[in-house]
């Protein structure tokens, strides 16, 4: 916690503070030592806690109009854009801030894979990071259910379906899940009951993953440690404070060009047709943040190894603090690093386009290149990169390319002893 | 500390977490298994058909257990493309005579076995069903003859009550 002793001014403060001190923590986290060289991209954590308490409030609100009955489900989404007052306003907010928050943990996931920053010692901090993305996913499914349109209940029909891969139990879980013979109004209880608990769980691992993200303190665009408090550091308030205001008001200007201009240019126009079990709509896609996803699993022809397949993708990301062997963080000084990773982004990119796309012809073949690039990448190219790859020269501390020298003493004998 | 009293500690150690464990999965099978299907699930069970409607290459659908079943009254050209087919050339080998025992009606679950939508009529290269999901195509038996999905659609348990009623289930 925080490097020195801190004392409340007023006497009910040290009062209170002695008996919990959440003075404390305040001042900690207020006078949290941030590296000054943190660039926009390092903005998107508050971006991110900003969306995440919008879903809560916003999902709190439409919980108190929404039915969650297979019957009446539709007809009170349709209650609430209509009947209720300002209820199309937080519907939209609701379903574009899933969007928007999706977009978000994007930028911040590649944020991490640019500059390193799943790297010793932050390992804890990037799989509390993957947990919270594997929650996000549940809970956007599961929400995107509610409303009971067909695209709510094929989407739900097929990715609970994804079960019956397991060989021999499958099925059992499949009609667990269900709570009967296929996606009816048990399954929709359940769903509603879910999708109202993860956001919270969401919350508890986002206290943990701020919690182990101030033991070490911030990577940095460089990617060196920087030892805090020091010349490298600037204290959060109000420097952090001010820089990350500043983009969340620039990201809430996107948010509100969809909710205000294009509220329904990521959904589905098959979703305000209410659920049918008798008809398929012709093209199942899921939302585009699961669209890379879904191009692994069409890419494997064989149903359970294309389930293995599309979970290792993202459980894959969890073992990279390992896989990648470079001691080096930031991809600054990585020359080679750097054109893998605009390659992945790009791979990435086409593999969200193809599974938006029919699965046959080109885009199946595109899908399938795209899928062995994918864990090539992380399988084969980072081991390799971390041995063959030469880096260019760190700095020896942030200041240092515009100061010359380090400001500590302490670094510089660090990483002469290193260099040597 | 005599070796005596510490094994009798040891037991009253092993037998705690061991009664503590039963209790646990007492209390937690309740909790797993209520969102299994429930009484008012399993009671809607079967259902019966009337099919004196259907004209030979006519399908309809019905819907048991909230899955759309396909009872369709096959043409004679179809009955004997299915049985044509080579049983080695199946990736889930059945014959037709046992998917379809009256081979003038076939009687399906109309769910794909891959992730479970339903399959379109007449479609596909193989003039049977073809799912719009991801793209499995099966034939006028309903078997799987290319595509993602595993098996071939399900034959559910149904009987000719009389010459113009099927009961499913």
């Amino acid at each position: 916690m925080s490097d020195h002793e801190y004392t409340p001014k007023s006497k009910v403060g040290k009062w209170f503070n002695d008996r919990l001190p959440l003075l404390t923590l305040a001042n900690h986290l207020s006078d949290y030592p941030t590296p000054k060289n943190l660039n926009y991209w390092w903005t998107f954590g508050g971006i991110l806690t900003f969306c995440l308490i919008t879903q809560i409030v916003t999902g709190l609100v439409l919980a108190m109009h929404y039915i969650a009955h297979a019957d009446m489900a539709f007809q009170s989404v349709e209650h609430i854009m209509r009947d209720v007052n300002y209820g199309w306003l937080i519907r939209y907010i609701h379903a574009n801030g899933a969007s928007m928050f999706f977009l978000a943990v994007y930028i911040h996931i590649f944020r991490s894979l640019f500059y390193g920053s799943y790297k010793s010692p932050r390992e804890v901090i990037w799989i509390i990071g993957i947990i919270i993305y594997l929650l996000m996913m549940a809970a956007a499914f599961l929400g995107y259910v509610l409303p009971w349109g067909q695209m709510s209940f094929w989407g739900a029909t097929v990715i609970t379906n994804l079960f019956s891969a397991i060989p021999l139990v499958g099925e059992g879980i499949v009609t667990w899940l269900w709570g009967g013979y296929s996606v009816d109004n048990p399954t929709l209880t359940r769903f509603f009951t879910l999708h109202y608990l993860i956001p919270f769980l969401i919350l508890g691992l986002v206290v943990l993953h701020i919690w182990a993200l101030h033991v070490p303190g911030n990577n940095n665009p460089i990617g060196i440690d920087v030892k805090k408090p020091s010349k490298d550091t600037v204290p959060f308030h109000p420097y952090i404070v001010i820089k990350d205001g500043f983009a969340l008001l620039m990201f809430m200007i996107v948010f509100a060009f969809f909710v205000f201009y294009t509220p329904n240019i990521l959904g589905h126009a098959d979703n305000y047709i209410e659920a049918n079990p008798l008809v398929t709509p012709a093209h199942i896609v899921p939302e585009w943040y699961l669209l890379p996803f879904y191009a692994i699993l069409r890419s494997v022809p064989d149903k359970l190894l294309g389930v293995i397949a599309m979970l290792s993708a993202i459980l894959i990301l969890a073992a990279l603090p390992w896989l990648d062997t470079s001691k080096i963080r930031s991809a600054v000084f990585r020359p080679l690093y750097k054109q893998f990773y605009w390659i992945l982004v790009a791979d990435v990119l086409i593999l969200g386009y193809v599974g938006a796309m029919p699965a046959e012809g080109l885009y199946l073949l595109v899908a399938r290149i795209a899928t062995a690039y994918y864990f090539l990448h992380f399988l084969v190219v980072l081991p390799i990169l971390g041995f063959k790859e030469r880096t260019t020269p760190v700095p020896l501390s942030i200041t240092e390319p515009i100061l010359g020298g380090s400001p500590n003493l302490a670094v510089v004998k660090k990483k002469d002893s290193f260099e040597k | 500390m005599s070796e005596k009293k510490s094994n009798r500690r040891d037991f009253l150690f092993t037998a705690t977490y061991a009664v503590g464990a039963v209790g646990a999965g007492a209390v937690i099978w309740p909790m797993i298994d209520q969102m299994n299907p429930d009484a008012s699930v399993k009671a809607l069970a079967s259902t019966e058909v009337d099919v004196s409607a259907v004209n030979p290459g006519k399908t309809i659908t019905v819907l048991w257990r909230g899955k759309p079943v396909f009872i369709r009254r096959r043409t004679p050209e179809e009955i004997a493309e299915a049985k044509s087919v080579k049983i080695d050339d199946l990736k889930h080998p059945e014959k037709d005579e046992d998917r379809a025992k009256n081979p003038e009606w076939l009687v399906m679950l109309g769910v794909c076995t891959h992730l479970g939508c339903v399959p379109l009529d007449q479609k596909g290269d193989y003039n049977g069903w073809f799912c719009p999901c991801h793209g499995s195509h099966y034939d006028t038996s309903g078997r799987i003859r290319k595509g993602p999905a595993p098996t071939n659609m399900e034959i559910p348990e149904y009987k000719f009550v009389d010459a113009n009623t099927i009961k499913i289930g």
